[in-house]
């Protein structure tokens, strides 16, 4: 298990955690990631809403680096809005030879588009990585209740992201199931959580958020589970937000921490919160995790 | 309600949304007006033509409209109607088409989402790499919202999220390249395009052929 590794923008920023337990489950399972030399952002929808051939071209830029680097290598990354970015220019330079060479002007570069894209999240759904996770195995999240989320990204458009069913993946909450956690049956696995929105349309965009949480606690979620950093700071930076504005028009507030999937994978492996990053969270989010291992070590 | 005399819409109108159909890649017609796009869209509440209507709009030559509307800029991308299209329209594709051009003509019909785009794409050109939190300043600046999540910014500096480090590439000079080529370059990849005989409407392909040069109004 070696790809090159496309950290993206967010993995030493706002994604850091991602990184911690991304990092702490691929040492403990055997993944080797040799990261992308001088890499650089994917562009993601905002290269995409301003220009197609930047939205091309950017992700195309690290893709040719990675084949100069080792052309026998796939292309790894944690970020749903990375892979999206990186597997939509594969896609594209592979559909004809005139795409391919136009791509090569842009980013003046050779590039063969011999590799293919995978998320973490499809890396470590992979047999190999399920087998090599299943045993190293050193507690279990005892049945807690986790609402996969998926979002947009990893599942959409399906000519792009294909790994999983569009509308009811489950790859997340089979992995959920292997670290002992029990995946819940909800209906917004893969609604849009507002991405971008959340800054510029903060107004309209925040109800997108409200309603997820809604859905998850309506279906019995204690916890929810990401594979994407921005997801991930749109509900756990605003959950206490969203508490707020629902105190004030009486209703319930929400009490679900939300955790990078690597995070849940980490725990049921034996990793600390502070290893694994779940001590930085917005939305406290050490203690639900801690509970549950507690009383598997006293069975 | 909205209403539109058909018999106002112009034969570049007719022009130019096949050529934004075009560059969605997507056959206009092939929509039936169903509203499964809309159903499912989670930005809906925002927009002020739905998706459906939007592609009406299109269909019927009345592209000025459409070029107007906040709904291409409202989009959050997040692909559930293409996804779910029966017909396999590519909606999310036209979103983006229709917002491109309207920004190409200088139209900004949700200043918000404008201006963070650009801020985001101008972070990538001078570092490379997205500097979240420059971003976030950059934006609340020109977009006066000056205090917005001014709260988070120390809770995320506590956390190991932002800091006083930039991050950047090495070779910036490439990136601020690639940058500036795709931006110029597009523009005459799509002047190429003006002269493609694919034409959606067929009323459209006599008065092309009639009146004006393809694409020769559409800048």
């Amino acid at each position: 298990m070696r790809y090159a590794y496309f950290p993206g923008c967010s993995a030493s920023a706002t994604g850091v955690a991602f990184t911690l337990s991304a990092n702490y489950v691929g040492n403990r399972i055997g993944l080797e990631l040799v990261e992308i030399p001088d890499w650089c952002c994917c562009g993601t929808s905002a290269a995409l809403v301003t220009n197609a051939d930047l939205a091309l071209a950017l992700p195309a830029r690290s893709l040719a680096l990675a084949e100069r680097m080792d052309p026998a290598l796939d292309v790894a990354t944690p970020c749903a809005g990375c892979y999206s970015s990186l597997a939509a220019a594969v896609h594209h330079a592979r559909q004809s030879e005139a795409n391919r060479a136009h791509v090569e002007e842009l980013i003046e570069m050779p590039y063969a588009a011999t590799a293919d894209v995978f998320s973490f999240l499809e890396v470590m759904a992979q047999p190999e990585s399920r087998e090599a996770i299943a045993a190293a195995l050193t507690t279990s999240l005892n049945g807690l209740k986790v609402a996969s989320y998926y979002g947009c990204a990893l599942v959409r458009p399906q000519r792009i992201a294909h790994f999983d069913d569009a509308e009811d993946p489950q790859s997340m909450d089979d992995l959920m199931r292997l670290a002992g956690a029990e995946p819940v049956e909800w209906s917004f696995k893969v609604e849009c959580c507002g991405a971008s929105h959340q800054i510029s349309e903060p107004r309209a965009a925040r109800q997108l958020i409200e309603r997820i949480f809604e859905d998850a606690a309506a279906n019995g979620a204690e916890a929810i589970a990401t594979a994407c950093p921005l997801c991930m700071l749109n509900l756990d930076m605003r959950e206490a937000e969203i508490n707020k504005a629902r105190a004030a028009a009486g209703k319930a507030a929400f009490s679900i921490p939300i955790y990078y999937f690597t995070e849940l994978l980490g725990t049921a492996l034996g990793g600390s919160a502070k290893q694994l990053g779940i001590d930085r969270h917005f939305w406290p989010a050490a203690s639900t995790v801690a509970m549950p291992r507690r009383e598997v070590s006293a069975r | 309600m909205e209403t539109f005399n058909l018999s106002d819409v112009t034969d570049a109108e007719l022009l130019q949304s096949d050529r934004l159909a075009r560059d969605a890649c997507v056959n206009l017609d092939d929509c039936y007006q169903c509203g499964k796009c809309t159903a499912g869209c989670p930005m809906v509440h925002e927009m002020d033509l739905v998706p459906r209507q939007l592609i009406r709009m299109l269909q019927l030559g009345l592209t000025k409209r459409a070029l107007s509307a906040k709904t291409p800029w409202i989009c959050a991308n997040c692909m559930v109607c293409s996804a779910r299209c029966p017909q396999g329209v590519d909606i999310a594709a036209i979103m983006l088409a229709v917002r491109r051009t309207a920004k190409k003509q200088g139209l900004q019909p949700v200043r918000e989402a404008d201006l963070f785009d650009d801020a985001f794409v101008a972070n990538i050109r001078s570092f490379g790499k997205s500097n979240e939190a420059i971003l976030a300043a950059k934006y609340n600046l020109l977009s006066s919202h000056l205090t917005q999540d001014l709260l988070n910014a120390p809770r995320m500096a506590a956390r190991g999220m932002i800091g006083p480090k930039i991050h950047s590439v090495k070779d910036r000079a490439a990136v601020r390249r690639l940058v500036d080529r795709a931006l110029a370059d597009e523009g005459d990849r799509e002047g190429d395009q003006g002269d493609a005989s694919v034409l959606l409407h067929p009323s459209a392909a006599a008065a092309g052929a009639a009146t004006t040069s393809p694409g020769g109004d559409l800048r």
